[in-house]
């Protein structure tokens, strides 16, 4: 079996080529109004994406994970920020997860 | 802002990320323990790679005894939707910013660092950057070696709280510009909606998560830029 150093060498360098590609491959503000709106939704798309449904299946149960996820959006709604939202969905799933 | 006081500021505005890297790390030891890794081999991994996702598909890869070329095709896919954040940050940060400095924050783009970036005003500062990632790396790396070290002693439901507060952090930088804008309001709707859709159907349900943000946002984020251009100065932009 190779050694465990030449698989981490190989992680830590893949993630990094991956990462930094696009910072050496565009290096000045991007002007073309389709990729500017492209890039300004992109985060929204993604981020939203990697938050549901994932957030429900972070839990012990679907329901603990569901109802943080209930209050995480809430808190945000009515203008919550980072911090609060996330204490307030970790309560929640804590309390949940500790009645259950 | 000043250098110093952006990077203060930057792992200020870190430390709730830090308490959840902390936890999500703490499983990421324990995994790399059973997998046939050593306490240190973990830790340097982690020192070194800040990423959840592909960290994790990297340590079943060396626990199967994948081949090196697999192991870093598998990285790579894992790891595609970085492709997109970095691609965003490219324009956060000042033009003239020089390469080193960018490549620098490269090195930790993630998931929970690029939503903080984004809550930032343009330009971005890299030392801003900086100090999220000095916030964060330490605890990340301290957090694997707790792993890899104690083992299970975390209850379960103290881990679940935890990690579903790095989720919660996503939700709070979506929802609320989602509330003041309707096209962001349907991008997110949609966004979340499919990758429900995806997790949900048998022949969807085991892509990987990092490849299923990627099918999901390339073309949403496409469409939504035909179908919806920005105003010129768009206040999100």
């Amino acid at each position: 079996m190779t050694d465990a150093w030449v698989y981490i060498l190989v992680i830590a360098g893949v993630t990094f080529l991956v990462r930094a590609f696009p910072f050496v491959l565009v290096r000045r503000p991007i002007k073309n109004p389709t990729l500017r709106a492209f890039l300004a939704y992109v985060p929204y798309a993604t981020l939203a994406a990697m938050a549901f449904p994932d957030m429900l299946l972070a839990t012990g149960s679907l329901w603990s994970g569901l109802l943080g996820f209930v209050a995480a959006v809430a808190i945000a709604w009515t203008g919550g920020g980072l911090f609060q939202v996330a204490a307030v969905a970790s309560g929640v799933v804590l309390a949940m997860e500790l009645v259950l | 802002m000043g250098r110093r006081q952006a990077f203060f500021q930057g792992a200020r505005d870190a430390l709730p990320v830090s308490l959840g890297y902390f936890s999500v790390s703490f499983t990421l030891g324990l995994a790399a323990r059973q997998a046939g890794m050593s306490v240190l081999e973990a830790t340097v991994m982690s020192l070194i790679t800040n990423t959840s996702a592909g960290q994790f598909a990297g340590i079943a890869s060396f626990g199967a005894g994948s081949s090196l070329l697999l192991t870093a095709l598998t990285q790579a896919f894992v790891n595609l939707r970085y492709i997109l954040m970095s691609l965003s940050l490219t324009q956060r940060f000042s033009a003239r910013e020089p390469m080193g400095r960018k490549l620098l924050a490269a090195f930790d783009v993630t998931d929970e660092l690029f939503a903080l970036a984004m809550q930032q005003d343009k330009p971005l500062s890299p030392f801003y950057y900086y100090g999220m990632m000095a916030a964060t790396i330490p605890c990340w790396a301290l957090g694997t070696l707790l792993g890899a070290v104690l083992g299970s002693l975390l209850p379960q439901a103290v881990i679940h709280a935890v990690s579903v507060a790095l989720y919660a952090m996503f939700i709070a930088v979506v929802v609320p510009p989602a509330r003041h804008d309707r096209k962001i309001l349907k991008l997110v709707a949609l966004s979340m909606g499919l990758s429900g859709l995806m997790r949900a159907l048998p022949l969807t349900a085991g892509i990987a998560p990092g490849l299923r943000v990627i099918l999901i946002a390339l073309p949403l984020s496409y469409l939504f830029a035909r179908g919806f251009p920005l105003a010129e100065e768009a206040p999100y932009d």
